[in-house]
């Protein structure tokens, strides 16, 4: 799996969504991502990492992606952050 | 079978007030994010159970669903999930971590 393809996965899943994705390994399996989406405001942090597990299904199983570290933000907080 | 693999994780997060689901032991884990979970709760210096899930597949794939959370460690505090390393480590950043489980440990 690529990065493109796990940001374009998150974007279209997630509403509102922007997800900045790096393999931080080269090899396709481990992956840091941040997403920055409205969809996120009044949600705890457990169900915001659901929210994006959901959209990348099968996918986060342990066997195509190793690992991924996850920052899920709402507009607000990225804009707080940056 | 499954309903018995939920009975044993319910059992070990019952039991346990502070519960890491994790790859390999404290001495020896088998995961850089295992090993950051840990660390975070070594740093707080608080005293903490682990299960192994690598020992066991059933616990394994059984965690994944019960939480409804794809990927380990899972931090489970007076029987609620808590998150994975990510949040772990981002809530123990924010200060938030440290009131939650010292709550948890006087109850």
């Amino acid at each position: 799996m690529t990065a493109a393809e796990i940001q374009s996965k998150i974007e279209a899943e997630v509403e509102g969504a922007t997800a900045e994705v790096r393999d931080y390994t080269g090899t396709g399996d481990h992956f840091q991502v941040r997403v920055v989406a409205p969809a996120f405001e009044g949600l705890t942090r457990v169900e915001r990492h659901q929210l994006v597990y959901r959209a990348l299904g099968a996918a986060v199983d342990g066997r195509t992606i190793h690992a991924i570290a996850l920052e899920t933000l709402t507009p607000a907080q990225a804009a707080g952050r940056s | 079978m499954e309903s018995n693999v939920n009975d044993r994780i319910r059992d070990a997060i019952e039991g346990n007030k502070i519960l890491i689901f994790m790859k390999g032991n404290p001495s020896f884990p088998m995961c850089g994010f295992s090993a950051a979970t840990i660390e975070v709760f070594d740093q707080m210096g608080v005293p903490y159970e682990t299960v192994d899930v690598l020992k066991d597949p059933e616990i394994r794939d059984g965690i994944k669903r019960y939480s409804n959370w794809p990927t380990i460690p899972q931090v489970y505090v007076a029987g609620k999930f808590i998150g994975g390393c990510d949040i772990v480590r981002e809530m123990h950043a924010a200060g938030e971590l440290e009131p939650l489980v010292r709550d948890a440990l006087r109850s």
